[in-house]
């Protein structure tokens, strides 16, 4: 009895926590991207709600919830509403494993890395559901593209990412950040590191790969149709998407919490930001790759790479 | 095609526009989309339709000056210069040469302010967003410039029947000597970020290649013809104003494609500063205005077609006089009109993501079309 009610409270304290940390995450990253794009394209960005526009995101919020919720009159409104829900769930999820820091963490399984990469695919499905149930043709194509260049990306992110497992011999999140107490992953991995940052960002759906919902060819792709806060749930999933690749590509390459002086949380947080601020360049940096460039890229280019980075790692572990 | 039974192979209709980022205006494209690729297309025109050739009919001739500021609102000088050319062609009236300089001036810096919104807007299209703030800094400077002795910022009306309202002054040659080092400066930038990047030669070398031919047979002109490496420059061929006067080249692409009509309207801008500092450099004194230009102009029964070279192609006036205040009948010649015809050809079995960097790349401006 006292063993649920402490799994019980365990598991409301960590739900309100993740989604806490959703939110204000989202809230952050908007305004950061938004600063980041500005200050790249030499303007100062939002600058009036709040210190340098620190509020702005809050505003638009408050503007989303007011407006109307639209739902095409031909949708399939069953998968049309349940598509920002699918959509979301699984980025939610993926937070059982993260970990923060040493003591901060809600699960310490023993698939974690799996669950994350199991999850984080579920992401195409909502796109599939969104872009075939608004009956909007742009929605349709973006869904299409985003289902035919899946492969392209996640094969070469699940191989990159086995190369580091390989090596420390376990899918525990935990584990892979204790191997790295001297030397970070990326120092032996480099090339997977560029690899997996390369389909992350393809796995995010941001430019040069936000080919899904490329803005000047299929309007707004996917998500065309959805207004007010149904858009509001996608525009969240992506960011905490970027969150937790980012937070991934941490944990296997960069040494997760580990550093000295600052607390374990802080160079966490650090590193997952500075590679955040790394796909923001990319976007603001880049034209967008055709759709079949993207596809041609991931086959020809990703997968052997990848493939071949994990032949050489085998052998070098088998060697040493 | 039957491939299964109850399986059906079709193609689907696409509208692209009149409300879409890509088209830049209110064109509208029926695409027949057979999966991501194009079957056939057909642009539908006329949203924007104004009667500005109507509108030449109603009014005096100097009231429809105006209306040449708002055909082609992005290089409207041009637009003001071949109009007055005509109406000086029919009336006889001459313009001193310092008026000339003027116009050659403000024209090419507007020529330049057209090419960097077009370079923008393409990139825009490709999904790159920050080359579009930085050639709109660019930009700025222009019509900074112009603001200054036109008084507007886009759709201006500067020339008068037989020179130039406002001269130039110290504040405005200068400014632009500063803009001239500021752009030549600036290609490297542009080099660096975009000319060179591997995903934008990827996604525009050999993509919707136009014959010499195919440009040929639709009339297409401006860089989208010179593109395909025919050296068809209204400047150069038949010149008017003071061009003559000026060393300039004609930059020629080779194959045709989106790449080289990007190249070409890249270095034309490099050209158009070569034009501007020669100007500059030999711009003589004198007045800026023809002396005893009529109040209540009434040019002599006769006809007339002028043709000048602006940021799109050749833009030629054909223009009737009765003898009236009034012009009888004008008709406009627009080079969007023909460079968008030949579309269709283009957008043959291409994905949307090709179309739309193919419907950049012929820089078409809507109400030029519509007129």
């Amino acid at each position: 009895m006292q063993f649920l009610l402490a799994e019980g409270a365990r598991i409301g304290i960590s739900l309100i926590g993740v989604i806490g940390l959703v939110s204000i995450n989202a809230l952050f990253l908007i305004w950061m991207e938004r600063k980041v794009s500005a200050h790249i394209q030499l303007r100062p960005g939002p600058m009036e709600v709040g210190f340098h526009g620190a509020l702005q995101t809050i505003a638009d919020a408050l503007k989303l919830i007011g407006k109307e919720l639209i739902t095409p009159e031909d949708a399939d409104k069953l998968i049309y509403l349940l598509a920002p829900i699918v959509m979301f769930l699984p980025v939610l999820v993926s937070f059982i494993v993260i970990p923060f820091s040493p003591t901060l963490l809600i699960r310490d399984l023993n698939v974690g890395i799996l669950l994350i990469f199991a999850f984080s695919t579920m992401a195409v499905l909502a796109i599939l559901m969104a872009g075939w149930s608004s009956n909007n043709k742009y929605s349709l194509l973006g869904a299409i593209r985003s289902v035919a260049q899946t492969i392209a990306y996640e094969i070469p992110l699940l191989i990159t990412a086995m190369s580091v497992i390989i090596m420390v011999g376990s899918l525990k999140l935990t584990d892979i950040v204790a191997y790295q107490a001297t030397v970070w992953n990326v120092l032996f991995q480099p090339l997977a590191f560029i690899l997996f940052i390369i389909c992350g960002t393809a796995e995010t759906n941001r430019a040069p790969f936000d080919i899904p919902e490329a803005e000047s060819e299929l309007v707004a792709g996917f998500h065309t149709e959805y207004s007010g806060m149904r858009f509001a749930i996608f525009f969240l999933a992506e960011y905490t998407n970027m969150f937790i690749v980012s937070a991934v590509a941490t944990v296997l390459f960069l040494g997760g919490w580990r550093g000295p002086i600052l607390p374990p949380l802080v160079w966490f947080l650090l590193k997952v930001y500075a590679i955040i601020f790394l796909m923001m360049w990319f976007r603001w940096t880049f034209p967008r790759l055709r759709f079949d460039q993207l596809i041609t890229l991931g086959w020809k280019i990703l997968i052997p790479l990848s493939l071949a980075n994990l032949i050489l790692t085998a052998l070098a572990i088998k060697i040493f | 095609m039957m491939l299964e039974k109850g399986i059906e192979e079709k193609t689907f209709y696409l509208n692209l526009g009149p409300q879409h980022p890509a088209t830049h205006g209110v064109l509208r494209v029926v695409l027949e989309m057979d999966g991501e690729f194009i079957a056939n297309s057909e642009p539908i025109i006329g949203y924007g339709h104004r009667a500005h050739e109507k509108m030449a009919e109603l009014r005096t001739y100097q009231q429809y000056l105006p209306n040449m500021g708002r055909v082609d609102y992005l290089h409207a000088l041009a637009y003001n210069q071949c109009y007055c050319m005509a109406v000086e062609k029919l009336t006889g009236i001459q313009v001193p040469e310092r008026a000339e300089f003027i116009r050659v001036i403000t024209s090419e810096l507007n020529r330049i302010s057209s090419h960097l919104l077009w370079f923008g807007a393409y990139l825009l299209d490709l999904g790159a967003f920050t080359p579009f703030l930085y050639c709109f800094d660019d930009r700025e400077h222009i019509l900074d410039l112009l603001d200054r002795i036109t008084g507007s910022r886009l759709t201006y009306c500067f020339y008068r029947f037989g020179g130039v309202p406002v001269d130039v002054d110290e504040e405005f040659i200068a400014g632009t000597r500063a803009f001239i080092s500021r752009l030549r400066s600036r290609w490297n930038d542009y080099d660096t970020l975009v000319t060179k990047n591997v995903i934008f030669i990827n996604r525009t070398r050999d993509v919707g290649i136009m014959t010499p031919e195919q440009a040929l047979k639709y009339g297409v002109t401006g860089p989208n013809l010179r593109g395909s490496g025919i050296p068809y420059d209204i400047r150069k061929s038949e010149p008017f104003s003071v061009y003559p006067l000026f060393d300039f080249e004609i930059p020629l692409g080779e194959r045709g494609d989106v790449l080289d009509r990007y190249v070409v309207r890249l270095q034309e801008m490099e050209q158009s500063l070569r034009i501007i500092e020669q100007a500059l450099d030999k711009l003589p004194e004198g007045p800026i205005m023809a002396e005893k230009v009529p109040k209540r102009l009434k040019p002599p029964e006769g006809e007339v077609y002028t043709a000048v070279e602006t940021a799109r192609g050749e833009f030629g006036i054909y223009l009737v006089s009765k003898g009236d205040v009034k012009p009888y009948r004008l008709k406009l010649r627009v080079p969007c009109f023909s460079n968008l015809s030949v579309m269709p050809e283009l957008f043959q079995d291409v994905m949307v993501a090709d179309a739309v960097a193919i419907l950049g790349s012929l820089d078409l401006v809507i109400p030029d079309i519509d007129r």
